[in-house]
Order: structure tokens, then sequence, then C-alpha cells
């Protein structure tokens, strides 16, 4: 992050991080079979990193486990995300990043839906639009530049 | 060009050396020089120099041989010569006299003036010249002045500029008041010579001597801003050293010669602060990180007028930084340049005219921070904190000024706050402020700066300890022990309203954590105030666990019991924390006896769990305590034969006791009890320890029980013979024994050695029970470590090997794996101290990899040989631990195992397969990366075998040398990732997880190895996306995550 420039929101909120998930007697167990749940969706997009913060989305509010759906056995995943300000560029970018994240993390049965929490941001229809749009997405993931930024926010926290 | 004509100076020569005669030889140094040259032949230099080191000639000589080359119309032929010259000089300037230096010298300063060509040998040749001791005075800065005037040093190539900064060295050295003498001219003359230096090499001599130059106070004059301007030219250091890095030169050395030139007077400082604070503008990390350390360096050595005009702008930048960075690197040298800027504004001396800068610039600091810490839910409210606290850890003055306008303003803010979490927040930044004076105090006498805050800070903090949030809870505790640490800060009644409240979070709070926050606090609190602990909280625990619960028989009494005992469990682990000095040992321990006491009588019910916690906690006890005689004591007369008379009684008692069997009786009771022995007998007064051990041994072979407390026991009591039938009661005692004798300092004596090890051996061999032979053999194998060496020992050992080998050959199941419990011991025993009769017990071990029954448990018998083990043979007991044993033992036996493999019959291959895991899994990491490329195929051979246990073992050993593989490893990838893909499918999920962590540590393998099985990896990692058990998938995703980003 460069000295001079300034960020659209520089003192935002912060939230407590949710600790890591508590191990039960049954996740040891070979012969019980595991459901995928909210909260093991909740874990995958959670440490997701802010494109402008050293925070992930999780501490920013961004994404939180009651807004994330799933069906193991109708295999549909639904998300809502909340931008920290109703005119935040950066939308797309972090849509596309939870998207992303998710389609490189759940078996390829599920059907994915990442949308902006309804009235949380100025142009919602238009973000989740681009976001349920499968070429639209594929072909921004063809874009190098923009593959870089989705992967650094995807990157676990180096430096 | 000019033309001087060596003859004056032939002359110069001739008139000092009158006495020097043509030697016979004149032809042969003729000869040399010509070869030299006109021959062009560079070796002849070394054969003149031997020459004039031997006396065959001397350098007149060769000045009067060199004469026509030296006044050659052709510059190199002059070049040449002086080359010779030059070199000879350079070998043979020891012998040299003043008078002959001075005459070299005007000579080599005047051909300075000749055709270019020849520099570089005149400069040779004055280097060496720079080396003589004898050099006569006013020669240093006549040389230099000439140099500074006659060559453009920038022109020269890269030797030859070394050459100059090489005599510049030397000659400060040894001539630093002559050149002192120079003035500012010589400062003058280096920064003329090193400007536009572009070598790293030769840079380091230049900032070398630039460094000597402002720190031994040479005279810089009007060039100070020159100076500084061309050293400062190269900060920040950019500089990667090529791959094979020639030169040996990194970028941390020239960063470091750098900043000690830079930071090394105050009167950089008008030029160097500006420059920080432009540089801290920019993007490269690196630069930003440089400037920050240099930062700090400079500020202490400056005073505070040095940086007076620059604080505003330095503030603004590391405020910046702190706020806004991404990098922890960054933000803590961020922190430790404002706590140095700090400190050099608070060491400067306030005069009645002059303003305080230190209040001026904390104010500044106050200003755009305070604020922020009343928005505990915004992000700038920690960046904000640690500046503050790195502000106010800089010096007492600092940490007042700070304290006194942020406490009130937290204070306020937490009981104005409702939420916990913002309350949380709260306290954690006044902890931080509380620890950042503690570490920043130094004198003692001074009263805490939080003095004034002490009763609303008490207040806050106890009135957190009764909220039902559990981490604000957490937090109150560890601000309650950072305040006790506040010396004379709490008054003795805090300190009892502290216990109190400790006291009662003990005994209701149901949460894990915050109970164990409790307990560290207490223990903390214990440490500095034992006096509240011994009157307050061990009577209310002791009371608490004594209480027994209320029996009913339904299910409310069942969560009741629980409940109780999670008390007990909590006050257990209390009392072993709080007991760190000796005073509350003396009351803690006695509770704890008393535990075990009223466990063994059924008086107070307590489980076999909760009675070893009680054992667990006294040996915590032994751990932590001081090594006092009065601890010694309590433990050594008191705890010990305590514990021995408790576990005699009930093994006397045996099954048959009327209040049903004594939990003293229980494998995990007895277990727990040896570590508090062996502790005790390891750590505590050496003498007393001693006595136990006689004590102990007369028990075990006489039935000596004088020792014991409530001395009631039948006389015959014979612990270490063989029971009648099958009664184990007496005999598993010996694991008791065991702790005694074996942890002993190799100094304290073991009486009646060889009586106790005839008694062991034969009590491994002949007693069924699991527990006392085992123990038997874990304790002959501790005598058998620390034995001294000779005869005796060795006769021992054949015996017993005599023994255990007639047992093996026996039919008898029990018997066969009995002897090898004592092998295998035994053998360990001999492996930790390098004793020569371990390769007999290697052979037997070796050779039972191919046994049909006892095959698979030697193979497993190689993971004790190569691990720790926890109660015995490890350096806390003082065993004969040699270093780097397991090395040698891989080393000596890695080629016997794989001529085992290799002949072995197909079904027996996994016990060697297994053996070899376990080897390889021990050894540190050094050495597995060596040795694995000749093990690497046997490993991967490993990965095939069916058994899971094989493919987990071997899982685990390549996983970390898969972190740093070595080339053997990037060759076989191919092989590797096949393997290791199949074992993702695994029906065992230790197996999945172990294999797709090792695909994981693949992924940093380099990029280019591993692109052209990124696709397929991807595609088998989707499968176990969807793998049913929860943690498989998880490993899954992280792994695959990383396989994503290869090659972005």
């Amino acid at each position: 992050m460069s000295g001079g420039t300034r960020l659209e929101n520089a003192n935002p909120m912060i939230f407590q991080r949710s600790g890591e998930r508590l191990l039960k007697e049954t996740d040891e167990d070979e012969d019980v079979h595991d459901p995928i749940d909210d909260r093991e969706i909740f874990d995958l997009i959670r440490t997701i990193n802010d494109p402008e913060h050293p925070l992930s989305l999780e501490e920013l509010n961004v994404v939180e486990q009651v807004r994330v759906k799933v069906n193991d056995a109708e295999s549909t995943v639904g998300i809502e995300f909340t931008p920290t300000i109703p005119h935040c560029s950066m939308a797309t970018l972090i849509g596309l990043s939870i998207k992303v994240k998710l389609l490189r993390s759940l078996p390829d049965r599920f059907k994915i839906d990442v949308n902006i929490t309804p009235g949380t941001h100025a142009s919602e229809e238009a973000v989740n639009k681009q976001l349920a749009d499968k070429e639209r997405v594929a072909a921004a993931l063809e874009n190098s530049s923009l593959l870089e930024v989705v992967n650094q926010c995807l990157s676990t926290r180096s430096i | 060009m000019s033309h001087f004509s060596p003859l004056t100076f032939r002359a110069c020569v001739v008139s000092v050396e009158l006495h020097g005669t043509m030697a016979a030889d004149s032809t042969l140094l003729l000869s040399l020089v010509e070869e030299f040259v006109s021959g062009l032949q560079d070796s002849k230099a070394k054969d003149t120099a031997t020459g004039v080191k031997d006396g065959e000639f001397t350098v007149l000589q060769l000045v009067e041989a060199l004469g026509l080359s030296l006044t050659s119309s052709q510059p190199h032929t002059r070049a040449r010569g002086v080359q010779l010259l030059s070199e000879v000089l350079h070998e043979c300037y020891g012998g040299l006299t003043e008078r002959e230096v001075e005459v070299l010298i005007a000579f080599y300063e005047n051909r300075l003036k000749d055709h270019y060509v020849i520099t570089p040998p005149v400069l040779q040749g004055l280097r060496a010249l720079t080396k003589c001791t004898v050099l006569p005075p006013g020669s240093a800065v006549s040389m230099l002045r000439s140099l500074f005037q006659d060559v453009h040093v920038q022109s020269l190539m890269l030797t030859e500029r070394a050459c100059v900064y090489n005599m510049l060295i030397n000659l400060m050295g040894t001539r630093e008041a002559e050149l002192k003498g120079l003035g500012a001219d010589f400062v003058f003359g280096f920064v003329q010579s090193m400007d536009g230096e572009r070598d790293p090499r030769n840079l380091l001599l230049a900032f070398q001597i630039a460094k000597s130059i402002i720190l031994r106070g040479y005279d810089l004059g009007k060039f100070t801003e020159e100076l500084f301007e061309v050293t400062s030219c190269y900060f920040p250091i950019d500089f990667s050293p090529p791959p094979n890095d020639p030169h040996g030169i990194t970028r941390e050395e020239l960063i470091q010669t750098l900043r000690d030139v830079l930071t090394g007077t105050p009167r950089f400082a008008e030029f160097l602060l500006p420059l920080i604070i432009e540089k801290l503008d920019s993007d490269v990390q690196s630069a930003k990180l440089d400037s920050l350390h240099t930062l700090t360096a400079c500020v202490s050595q400056y005073e505070h007028k040095d940086v007076a005009e620059f604080l505003e702008g330095l503030w603004a930048s590391l405020r910046r930084e702190v706020f806004q960075t991404s990098s922890e690197k960054i933000e803590s040298a961020g922190l430790a340049s404002l706590s140095a800027l700090t400190s050099c504004l608070s060491r400067s001396v306030l005069n009645s005219d002059s303003e305080d800068s230190l209040s001026t610039f904390l104010d500044l600091v106050l200003k755009d921070c305070k604020h922020h810490l009343c928005e505990p839910d915004l992000k700038l409210v920690w960046p904000s904190a640690k500046l503050l606290q790195a502000a106010c850890s800089a010096s007492s003055r600092a940490s007042h000024i700070i304290t006194v306008s942020v406490m009130p303003a937290l204070i306020e803010q937490y009981n104005s706050r409702a939420q916990c979490s913002h309350r949380r927040t709260l306290l954690e930044v006044v902890q931080r402020f509380i620890q950042s004076v503690k570490t920043g105090r130094t004198s003692e006498s001074e009263d805490s700066v939080f003095l004034d805050f002490r009763p609303s800070l008490c207040s806050v903090v106890f009135s957190a300890l009764t909220e039902t949030n559990s981490s604000l809870q957490i937090t109150a505790a560890s601000v309650l022990t950072s305040l006790a640490q506040q010396t004379g800060l709490l008054l003795d009644s805090d300190i009892e309203l502290a216990v109190d409240h400790l006291s009662r979070l003990l005994l209701t709070e149901e949460d894990g954590s915050v109970s164990l926050a409790v307990v560290e606090c207490a223990g903390a609190l214990a440490e500095l105030h034992p006096e509240a602990f011994i009157s307050q909280m061990i009577p209310r625990l002791k009371k608490e666990m004594f209480s027994a619960p209320l029996v009913q028989d339904d299910n409310r009494a069942a969560s009741e019991q629980h409940s109780h005992h999670a008390v007990r469990q909590r006050c257990l682990s209390a009392l072993a924390a709080v007991s760190t000095r000796p005073s509350v040992v003396q009351q803690s321990t006695p509770v704890l006896l008393e535990v075990l006491s009223s466990a063994h009588t059924g008086g107070v019910g307590f489980s076999v769990e909760e009675v070893v916690l009680a054992c667990r906690s006294l040996q915590r006890i032994a751990e932590q305590v001081q090594d006092t005689e009065e601890t010694g004591r309590c433990f050594h007369d008191i705890i010990i034969p305590r514990l021995l008379s408790l576990a005699l009684q009930a093994a006397l008692q045996g099954d048959g006791a009327p209040g049903g069997r004594s939990p003293l009786l229980e494998e995990a009771v007895l277990s727990a009890m040896v570590p508090v022995i062996s502790t005790s007998c390891s750590r505590l007064q050496p003498a007393l320890a001693g006595q136990t051990a006689s004590r102990a041994v007369s028990l075990f072979l006489d039935g000596d029980v004088s020792f014991l407390p409530d001395n009631s026991f039948p006389s015959h009591i014979r612990l270490l013979k063989k029971q009648q039938g099958d009664a184990w009661s007496q005999s598993q005692m010996v694991c008791l024994l065991m702790g005694c004798v074996c942890s002993l300092p190799r100094s304290v004596e073991v009486p009646r050695i060889d009586e106790l090890l005839s008694e062991l051996e034969e009590m491994s061999c002949t007693c069924s029970h699991l527990l006392s032979h085992t123990s038997a053999a874990k304790c002959f194998a501790g005598l058998v470590n620390k034995r001294a060496h000779g005869d005796s020992l060795d006769s021992r050992i054949q015996s017993t090997m005599t023994r255990v080998c007639s047992e093996l050959d026996s039919a008898s199941p029990s018997a066969r794996t009995q002897a090898f419990t004592l092998v295998i011991w035994v053998a360990k025993a001999l492996l930790l101290r390098y004793h020569p009769l371990f390769t007999t017990l290697t052979d037997k071990l070796f050779s039972l990899l191919d046994d049909a029954d006892l095959g698979p448990l030697a193979a497993d018998g190689f993971s004790l040989l190569m691990s720790d083990s926890a109660d015995i043979l490890n350096r806390g007991c003082h065993a004969d631990v040699r270093i780097m044993y397991r090395q040698r033992f891989f080393s000596e036996n890695s080629a016997k195992l794989v001529e085992g493999f290799n002949a072995a019959p197909q079904e027996k291959k996994p016990n060697y397969l297994k053996a070899l895991s376990n080897i390889v899994n021990k050894l540190p990491k050094q050495v597995q990366v060596t040795e694995l490329p000749a093990l690497l195929s046997l490993l991967l051979e490993a990965l095939s075998c069916p058994e899971l246990g094989v493919q987990l073992s071997t899982l685990s050993c390549l996983q970390p040398v898969l972190v740093d593989p070595p080339p053997a490893l990037i060759q076989q990838l191919e092989a590797l990732i096949n393997r290791l893909l199949a074992l993702t499918c695994s029906p065992a999920m230790d197996v999945r997880i172990a294999s797709i962590r090792c695909i994981h540590a693949v992924s940093r393998f380099p990029e280019h190895e591993i692109l052209p099985v990124r696709a397929r990896v991807l595609r088998a990692l989707a499968r176990p996306l969807d793998d049913k058990k929860r943690l498989v998938r998880s490993e899954a995703v992280h792994a695959r995550a990383d396989w994503f980003l290869l090659g972005s």
C-alpha cells in the first residue's frame, strides 16, 4: 500500500473473528458422514482478505455466518455479502473473490450464488447480475491482472 | 606526459647505498628483469621477490637492473618495469629501511604524473609502501597530496580503485595524526575519490573509510554535506548479489556499513532526517524498512536540537506507516522508531528559555491518536494504542505524560460502554499500557505512574471479573496480573480482594478458558504475594474439595457430580499453580497428600482421575518450586515416604480390601506418582535424593519399612520377589523404585546396585504382569545407562543377553515378548551412551524383524529406540545421553536395514519399511535431507506398501522434508506425486489427511518443476473436496487453494 494514496474508508469498524471450529468426537470417527454445513462454508470465505485493508472479510463484517445458506443434499450454496459502505467500488471484486474461492473449494456438484445483501449497496442489481453471469465470471478470470488481484485476496497473508 | 629520468632516482639510491656492491648474480637479476619486462613472463616477479627476500640481491640492485626499462620511451615498457618493482615491494615491504622508503615514495609520487598506463602499477607500489612500518614522517601526507592531485580515481579500473581505498585504510590505521594534519583536505580528497563509485566491493571499502572519518573525529570542515551526499546517494541500498555469489558480499553487510556512516554523527542530522522522511514515502517495502531502522539508529545518537525542526514531518510519516501498513515488520519497525525518537527527546536537558520538545512532540502524538481510543470498534484503535504505547515505553517522563492524558479517558470510556466487546478492547488497551510501562521502567524507587489510577483501575478489573462474558473475564485476569507486577502499586487490601475474586471464579466458573486464565493469574500473583494465598485461597479450596457432593440417585445428581468433579479439577490445578514459593508449598502439598490418603481410605470419595490430577499437581510443584533445603526436605522426607507408604498399604490390601479396591492400585495412579518421585529425585537437593534412593532400595530389597509413616506394615515384605499366583499388586510397585533410582544425579551413588540389577532382571523375565515386568525392564535399563564403564558392567550385560537369548528361543509367546521388552530397553540404554556392546543388541533386533511373531513388535521398537521417553532415560533424569546418537545409529545401521529389506521374503518386507520409517522419522531434519537420496526409493516403496501404519509413518517423515526439498526428491517428483495422489483415496482418513498435507507441501517446490503437474493435481484434489469427512475436506481445500495460486 503506497504512502500517498488515500483509502476510501480509512477507519472501518472491526468485528471479532470467530475462533477455529471446535472439533467434535464424530469428526474423528471414520464411519460418520459429516455434511457440508453453513459453518464450513463460512470458514471458507471468512478468511478472504479485503482488497484494501490488511483485514479479513469477517473482521469487516462483509460476510457473516447468518448470511450463508447451504443445502448439501440439493447441492446449492447461497451467500450474501455486505460492503462496508454503500458506494464501495470494491464490491464486485469482493463478490468475485468469494465466488472464486467457493468454485475452487467446493465439489463441482454445487450451484453457487453470490449476492449483495439487499439494500446495502448503491449499484446492487448491477453487481449481482455480473456475479450471476457465468460467462462474465469466466471472462474476468481470463484477465490476468484481475486474476492476480483475486489471488491476492485469496492468498494466506504473507510478508 | 613528463619524461622524468630515473637517473636522478638512481643517483639518490646509490648515494645511500654506497656500500652496496654488485653481487655475482647480477646476470641472473638482469635476465629476470628482461624476461619480465620484455618477455612478459609474470612468474618472474615472484622469482625476483624470492631473490630479494633471500638476500640474493637488494632492492637497489633491482632498481639499477630496471634502469633501462624505467627510462624507456615506450610507456608500456616503463609500466612493465614499474610493475616488477611494485610486485617485488608487495612481497618485501617489510625489509625496507626508512631511507629506502623515502626514496621509493619520491619516485612513485613522481611516476603518478607519467602516462596513464603506468598509473596502475604505481598505485600498487604505493599501496605496498603504505604498509611499511618505517614510513618516514610526512610521507603519508605527501603521498595523499600527490594522489588526490594527480589521479582521478573514478577513471581507474575496479582493482586500482580498490587499491586507492586500501591505501587510505592502511594509512588511517597507522598514520592517523598525520592525516588529521591534512585537515578538511583529506575529507575532500576522499569525497572526490569515491564520488561515483559503482562496485559493491569497493563501496564496502569506501563506507568503511567514511565511517572511520566520522567516528575517529577527522575534521570535516566545510565538507560535511559533501561527505553526506557522496555516501547517502546509495541510500536505501538496493543490491542483490549475483546468483552464485562469487564475492560473498551481502545486502545486509552493505546496509549495515552504510547505516553506520549515515548515523555516525549528529552533524548529518539536518541532511539525513529529510532524506528519511522522503524515502519513507517510497512504495518499496524494503526501502521503508531500511529508512525506519536507520531512523531508529540515528536518533539514539542525536540530541533534541538535532531533530527539533523535523519532528512534525517524522511524526506524520511514522503515523502513516503504522496506520496504513499491511506489514507487521514495518509496523514494528515504525513503533521502534517512535520509541527511539521519544527517548531521544526525553534525554534533553531543559533550559528555562527553550521549549520542552518532548511534551510538544507528545502533544502531537496524543492529538492524533487519543481520540481513536474512544472508538473501540473501529480499525484505528489498535494502531493508535500501539503508537501511544511505543512512546510511553520510551522513558518515565514520557510514560507520565501519556498515561496522565490517556488513562482517565480509557477508564471513562470503559464505564460508559455497555457492550462487552468494546469493554474488552478497552481493557486490552489498558493492559498494553501497563505492560509498556513495565518494560520501560528503569528505576525501582520511583512510584508507579499508575498510582493515581489505582482505585479506578482496580474497580474496573474487579467489575470485569464479575461479568458473565468470558473473554472479558480472561482479559481482566491478565490485567490484574500486570497490575500486580507493578511494584508497590496494589495495596494489601486490593490483593485480598483479588484473591477473593479468583477463588470465587475457581469454584464457580464453568468455562474452561476462563478458569485457565484464572489459574494462571493466581500463579503469578502467588509468586508476588504468597501470604494472601496461604491465608485465604488454600483453606477455601481445601474446604471445597473435601466437601462431599450430595449423593442422590437421579439425573440431577449425575450432573452435580460432574460439576463437583470439575470444581475439584480446577482446585487441584490452582493448588499447583500457586505453589512456587516454599512457604506456599508447605501449605499446599499437605492438601494434595490428604486427597491421596482419603482416596485410599475411602473417607471422602475421590475418583481415580482426581487422584491422578493430585499427583500431577505434586509433579508440577516439584518441577517449578525453588530448590531449597526447605522444599527438598518437604519432598524427600514427607511427600515421597507418604506416597510410598500409601501405595504399599494399597498393595498389601490388594483386591480384597473391605471398602472395595483402593484407587491407589490403579496403573494410572501409580504412573502419575512416578514423575512426582523422579522429578524430586532429579532436581531437589541431591544429598537428600541419595538418602531417598537408599531408603527405597532397602524397602524393595529387604522390606525395610522403618522410614514410612503410619508404620503398621508386616515384617516379611518382599516387593521384588515372585509373588504367589499372579498377585501383581506388590510387584507393580517396582515402577516407584524406577522413579526413584533412575533419576538421581550422576554424582549420587545407588547402593547395592548389582543386587538390584539381578532382582530386576529376574522380575522382568518372570513376572507376567505387564506394568511390573515393563517397569522392571525400564528400571534395569535406567541403571545400566548410568553404571560406570568397566568389566562388571560388561559381564552384567553379557549375562543378561545370554539369559534373554535363551528366553527368546523358548516356546512361550509371553516369555518371548517379555524378553524382547528387556532387550529393547537395554538396547536403548546402551545406544544413548555409545556403549560398544550395543552392536550385539542391534544385530539381535535386526534378526527379530524376520521373526514371525515378534517382527512387527521389533519394527515398532525402533521408534522407541529413536524417541525420547518421558519417564526415564532422558536428560531430565540425568541419563547418559550422547549428542547425535540418532544420527550415529542411523549411519551405522541404515545399510543393514536396506540389505535386510532386499533379502527379506515378501511378507516380511513391511517390517523393514516400518522400522526404516520409524528411524527416519525421528532423525533431525538436516540429516534427513542429506540421507534422503539414498533412501528415497525405499521410502517411495513404503508409500505403496499396503499396511496403513507404514503409510502413515512414511508420510509423516516425508512431510517435513518436503518443506525444503533436496534435489534428489525433486527428480523423483513424478513417482512421488503418483503415490501421494493414490493415497488420497485411502480408506483411512488419517492417511488421506497426511497425504493431502504432503501434496500441499509439494506446492511450495520450485515453480518450474511442479507447473507441469498442476492440472493433474487440481483434478485429483477435486475428489477429496467431496470427502465424507470434514477434516479431509478442509485439508483438500487448503492444498487445492495453494495449487491454484501457483503460477500467478
